[in-house]
């Protein structure tokens, strides 16, 4: 099965999200999904990444990060400010570039002194970090101030953001599924443990913090070019909470949940779009609710996999 | 011949407590060692001392890397691992929601060249080092006796198995060290039997220094060369077991005095 890359699993993988991209493409052309629709599909794609990036930090590797907002708010702001500059394609991907190197920087700078912490002193941390990015993009000149940016060419298609949640999950599972991803579980599980097998627990924090950052400066990238319009505000304590309940909700430590969970989170906001006030309180009993009868989350730490499904059926077929 | 680890005038200090107090050690290559005392003698903590989970308030660790005599005291637990240093846990700390086979992979992080970006990309160096891997974690688990529960979830393995899958993770260290922290607790006769019987397997096959630490006084006479004696973090005795038989402050440390 694993012989490598072009073994049979990946290859219906691929048809089945060439099939599913063809479906909601078909859709929107056809008028079924319509514009209004459209922004909430738009808005749940780069929640999945998001959610998922989030996940690999919190869910694989353990590490309760509070300062995801802080760099999306990076990627948005880098994208926004370099295409404004640069209304093309070539303006997004140097946009995209630059808020990787600034998160980078920046995940290094908070991770290397934070990760010693554990649990709630490492959420304080990075909340810390993650509104000192808010305040400096609004204290700057070149981000516009509390104003925030307008005007920003709305670069960010259907196929575009199709991409960036295909490559968002395939970087996550291809990660948590190999040798440096067995490490960040390990750590999760029992840190002690994993030290005296020979992991360099820091060193593999960093790593998993790292990745999540530059996929979420990555999403923050795709939404500034979605919204014509970015401001600090957006990028707020409650941004983090948003993204931190959708892997809560899913369930941590699962990739199909955080997706799950981001598209069930975006219906339901869509469905309580016209009860701005009771949507907080909906929300927020769901959520208490969720933690009281399934602490695990709603899919638990289960993942969709073909070669499991493919496994059943072969056994199926035999035992005929 | 050299010794591989030696022990020099070890202390560390809890508050006003000495819990290691002033232990020297040497062991030679090869050696299976028992390290007994009274609860609380502080055979646990020399042991946390050795694999760099505790710093020592004094005194000096060396073990023979690469021909010449590395202080390694105070080093990070995962440095000091990766100069083959291997060690199980009194209690079991296994990565409980993983598979038994993944337990003994990440055991073997250390022999792993591809990187992150490898992974990722999921080159072919990824496949071939994976395959590699996984053959390799089932030859210890076959050692251990646990090949057949290979995909059950470690959590799920009664508690002997538990015992056993520590020692197959720390055999896929490859170390020359291993310390053994009371591996035959909660074992009943037949078990602590098996054991003993892997535990000579083991030392044979991969040409192992063994430590371990044992309440199981059976099973610490039966097959250790060497016996050391801890008491309220002192090494009261050293010798072999019909020596630490009749020491008399041994008897006393574990008997208490005639009034």
């Amino acid at each position: 099965m694993t012989k490598g890359i072009l073994n049979k699993i990946n290859l219906m993988w691929v048809a089945i999200i060439v099939v599913l991209y063809l479906l909601l493409s078909y859709m929107m052309a056809a008028g079924i999904i319509n514009s209004y629709y459209k922004i909430t599909l738009f808005n749940m794609c780069i929640n999945i990444m998001l959610a998922v990036s989030l996940n690999l930090v919190i869910g694989i590797c353990g590490q309760f990060s509070l300062g995801h907002a802080g760099f999306m708010c990076i990627g948005a702001y880098s994208a926004g400010i370099i295409t404004k500059m640069m209304p093309n394609y070539a303006g997004l991907i140097l946009g995209i570039l630059v808020g990787f190197v600034i998160s980078t920087i920046a995940a290094l700078i908070v991770s290397i002194p934070t990760l010693r912490l554990k649990g709630d002193y490492l959420a304080i941390a990075t909340l810390g970090f993650s509104e000192i990015i808010r305040i400096l993009v609004q204290n700057m000149k070149i981000t516009n101030g509390a104003a925030g940016l307008s005007g920003i060419p709305a670069l960010t298609t259907w196929p575009l953001l199709m991409l960036g949640v295909v490559l968002t999950i395939v970087i996550c599972s291809n990660f948590t599924r190999s040798a440096p991803g067995r490490a960040c579980i390990a750590v999760r599980e029992d840190e002690i443990a994993a030290e005296a097998m020979g992991i360099n627990t820091t060193k593999y924090k960093v790593i998993a913090f790292v990745i999540g950052a530059l996929l979420a400066s990555a999403a923050g990238a795709l939404f500034a070019c979605n919204f014509y319009v970015i401001k600090p505000t957006q990028f707020t304590f409650n941004k983090s909470i948003d993204i931190l309940v959708m892997v809560v909700f899913g369930g941590m430590g699962s990739m199909t949940s955080s997706v799950l969970a981001a598209i069930a989170i975006g219906l339901l906001n869509m469905v309580l779009q016209n009860f701005t006030d009771a949507r907080m309180i909906i929300y927020g009993a769901i959520l208490v609710i969720m933690m009281i009868f399934k602490p695990q989350g709603l899919f638990g730490d289960r993942e969709i996999s073909l070669s499991k499904i493919v496994d059943k059926a072969k056994a199926k077929k035999e035992a005929n | 011949m050299e010794p591989i680890l030696e022990v020099k005038n070890l202390t560390r200090n809890f508050g006003g407590l000495a819990a290691v107090s002033n232990v020297s050690m040497q062991i030679m290559p090869g050696e299976l060692i028992g390290l007994i005392g009274p609860n609380g003698a502080g055979k646990t903590t020399l042991f946390n001392l050795l694999t760099g989970v505790y710093e020592p308030s004094e005194g000096l660790i060396e073990m023979q890397v690469d021909g010449k005599p590395k202080q390694i005291g105070g080093m990070k637990p995962y440095k000091i691992t990766n100069l083959g240093v291997a060690r199980t846990f009194q209690n079991i700390r296994l990565f409980k929601s993983m598979t038994v086979l993944e337990n003994v992979e990440v055991a073997m992080q250390r022999n792993i060249q591809y990187g992150t970006m490898s992974a990722i990309l999921r080159l072919p160096k990824f496949y071939s080092e994976e395959r590699w891997i996984k053959e390799k974690a089932i030859e210890y688990l076959k050692d251990v006796g646990l090949y057949q529960k290979r995909n059950e979830l470690a959590t799920n393995l009664p508690y002997g198995e538990q015992r056993r899958l520590e020692i197959a993770r720390a055999l896929a260290i490859q170390p020359k060290i291993l310390y053994l922290d009371e591996p035959a607790a909660g074992m009943n006769p037949q078990e602590t039997a098996d054991l003993t019987k892997l535990i000579h397997e083991i030392r044979e096959k991969y040409h192992l220094t063994i430590i371990l630490i044992e309440h199981d006084m059976s099973l610490v006479m039966n097959i250790c060369e060497r016996i050391y004696v801890l008491d309220y973090g002192k090494m009261i005795a050293n010798g072999n077991p019909e020596e630490i038989k009749n020491n008399e402050f041994v008897i006393k440390a574990y008997l208490g005095e005639e009034i």
